[in-house]
């Protein structure tokens, strides 16, 4: 009933093409555009911005660049974080080296920067797939990071590496709210997400799904792996740089190299599990669910206990947090290894022939 | 001259360590295809549970033999209720299985026995070996050495193990081919049950000489991320392998701690230490491009 397309014809190629070929879609993604950016600027709140909102939307950005490698290009990389620190870096530096630069085109060039050097370490997978590139990649975590606390040219002489994101300021306009900035990340997530939707159903997007499936057989059907799988890293990184950098000028303010350590890489790497490994859907999903279920457990954790008269001190409560968290991740793979955005895949089927099924 | 033989005597001593981690690892990947990435989690387990039942009061052997049929359990656990589940599933997704079962057990282990570092006494001090100093003037630990001994030993025995038993030649079919295995009447689950047991047991060995040397605490988890280098270079599904490049991977990282340093110091300033957290990583890739299935592991032949 909800998702009925009877009387829905398409009458030309380009409709048969279109990003959201159901009316009902259009409508929906219309809508949360809409609520997006102009109903939750109206009436969130603070915390509800530099919190919640903010922090997924970054994130997201961080799983989809991760998706992108992982569940379309099928190359497993624990390194995402290491990115995300490049990109974090190299837009502090490009603000502070460069006279006058425009905030948009420093987080530009540090998305540009993290995807050289994603490139760089994305070399290796030319020749090694499956666990050993996944082992690969985390070269690059440790030393990236090591690299960050270790050179002071690249944090400015600060001590042990840390860096404080100067001022956002868009044509003389200086973003100071969360709010603003909530629409300014709102403003780049939509953006590359719309980019990352159409790369993925274009001859790049199913060159890295044929990789993926199986790559021998996608360089004898005429895929050129080397380009591919680097143009996967490289894209991939760009979007891990940028959500690096929004991480550091939008979220926290000032952060060190620590920060972006191996945890984030599996946090961000748990998001695409949870969420859906090769969907863009899924890269929000899973971000907004990893991101809310420690807040959950926080606040029902301590009353719970109190309730059962147990003895909770925080540190339990983290250790449950995180054996939650291990159970959450081997249920999902082992009920629905698709994840959240299958759920989401057959609600819709049920919805299309609601309320009569037969 | 000297110094530099005591730094690779020392990184040596330590790769052993490294390699005891890595064997857990390699037992697993060989008899089910599984990277088991919980390998470093299951070592922090090991001693923790030894502490914990120490603890309570038990005498150490009565400790040990708590812990042991606490990771037989474990592992007999984890086929029932994870593996057995994910059958056929790709590769892929056992390994991201095998991060969720770390979690779990980084969460449960504090839970179950407390999460304060704490040291375990196993008897045996760190001390130099007075022989070995009055006549070279190095330094041998004594508890090095006793760790080298037992993880020879281990070696020594899972090999035979492997070789002359029927339960090793069993092992031997499965880690070649499931399906062929299965047909002439191997009974999979069974093995599986096996592999993760003996794992397990490595992973207690590891746990009791890695708790005694440096106490038992969670950054004991940290010792299976360096055992991954060890196994790229020494191939994922070769017990030789893992001693071979736990070895390599012990002293090269010390030696690299000792003596990169001051050159980077000279042409930069400032202080860069820590090269230890990275260099076997950087190693391992480089030792990829060059040889991608590592010293001792089987060429992997694909077919479409």
């Amino acid at each position: 009933m909800f998702y009925r397309e009877t009387g829905q014809f398409k009458t030309s190629y380009a409709a048969d093409q279109q990003l959201f070929p159901i009316r009902q879609d259009r409508i929906a993604m219309a809508m949360l555009l809409v609520v997006a950016f102009v109903a939750v600027p109206l009436f969130a709140s603070e915390y509800l911005f530099s919190a919640i909102l903010i922090p997924f939307l970054i994130l997201s950005l961080a799983a989809l660049g991760l998706n992108l490698l992982t569940g379309y290009a099928g190359q497993l990389s624990l390194g995402s974080a290491a990115f995300m620190a490049v990109g974090a870096y190299a837009a502090y530096n490009f603000q502070l080296r460069i006279e006058g630069i425009s905030i948009l085109a420093s987080f530009f060039l540090a998305g540009l920067t993290a995807a050289a050097v994603g490139l760089l370490f994305g070399l290796p997978s030319l020749r090694i797939k499956g666990f050993y590139l996944a082992v690969a990649t985390l070269a690059a975590q440790f030393f990236i990071v090591w690299c960050l606390t270790k050179f002071p040219w690249l944090s400015n002489d600060s001590s042990s590496g840390v860096i404080s994101a100067q001022k956002l300021v868009i044509l003389g306009y200086v973003l100071e709210s969360p709010r603003e900035k909530y629409l300014l990340v709102l403003a780049i997530v939509a953006l590359l997400a719309l980019g990352a939707k159409n790369l993925v159903r274009s001859a790049t997007g199913r060159a890295w799904m044929a990789v993926r499936d199986m790559d021998v057989a996608a360089a004898v059907i005429g895929i050129r792996l080397m380009p591919a799988k680097l143009l996967a890293f490289a894209v991939s990184s760009f979007y891990c740089g940028v959500a690096g950098a929004l991480y550091a000028f939008c979220y926290l303010g000032s952060v060190e190299p620590d920060g972006f350590s191996l945890d984030l890489s599996f946090r961000i790497l748990f998001m695409i599990i949870i969420g859906g490994v090769g969907s863009i859907l899924g890269s929000f999903l899973g971000a907004a669910f990893i991101l809310l279920m420690p807040i959950f457990l926080d606040l029902t954790l301590p009353p719970a206990a109190a309730f059962l008269g147990l003895p909770f001190s925080s540190a339990t409560v983290s250790h449950v947090q995180i054996l939650l968290f291990g159970i959450l991740i081997m249920f999902f793979l082992v009920v629905e290894p698709h994840g959240l955005a299958r759920l989401w895949q057959i609600a819709k089927e049920k919805l299309r022939i609601w309320p009569f099924p037969y | 001259m000297q110094f530099f033989f005591e730094v690779l005597i020392g990184g040596l001593l330590s790769g052993v360590m490294y390699a005891l981690v890595a064997l857990g690892f390699v037992l697993i990947f060989k008899a089910s295809g599984v990277f088991n990435f919980a390998q470093g989690t299951m070592v922090y387990l090991g001693a923790l549970a030894v502490v914990g039942f120490l603890e309570k009061g038990a005498p150490l052997w009565l400790a040990v033999v708590l812990a042991l049929f606490l990771m037989l359990g474990f592992g007999i656990a984890t086929e029932r209720f994870l593996l057995r589940p994910l059958v056929n599933q790709p590769p892929i997704s056992l390994f991201m299985a095998t991060i969720g079962l770390a979690f779990f057990i980084e969460g449960l282990a504090p839970l179950l026995f407390g999460n304060e570092p704490r040291p375990l006494d196993l008897g045996v001090v760190d001390e130099p070996i007075e022989a070995i100093l009055d006549a070279t003037g190095m330094v041998v630990s004594r508890f090095d050495l006793l760790a080298s001994g037992v993880a020879g030993a281990l070696v020594a025995v899972l090999a035979l193990l492997f070789q002359y038993t029927r339960i090793g030649r069993a092992l031997r079919a499965v880690a070649d081919d499931h399906q062929a295995a299965l047909s002439i009447g191997i009974p999979l689950q069974h093995i599986w049950v096996i592999v993760w047991a003996v794992a397990g047991f490595v992973a207690l060995v590891a746990g009791l000489l890695w708790g005694a040397r440096n106490g038992v605490q969670f950054a004991l988890t940290f010792t299976a991320l360096k055992a991954l280098p060890v196994l790229i270079l020494g191939g994922f599904t070769s017990v030789p392998g893992a001693i071979v490049g736990g070895l390599i991977i012990g002293a090269s990282e010390k030696l690299a701690e000792i003596y990169i340093p001051p050159f980077l110091q000279e042409a930069f300033g400032g202080n860069f230490g820590g090269i230890e957290g990275w260099f076997p990583y950087v190693l391992a890739l480089l030792f990829l491009l060059v040889r991608p299935e590592g010293l001792f592991g089987e060429r992997h032949i694909d077919r479409v």
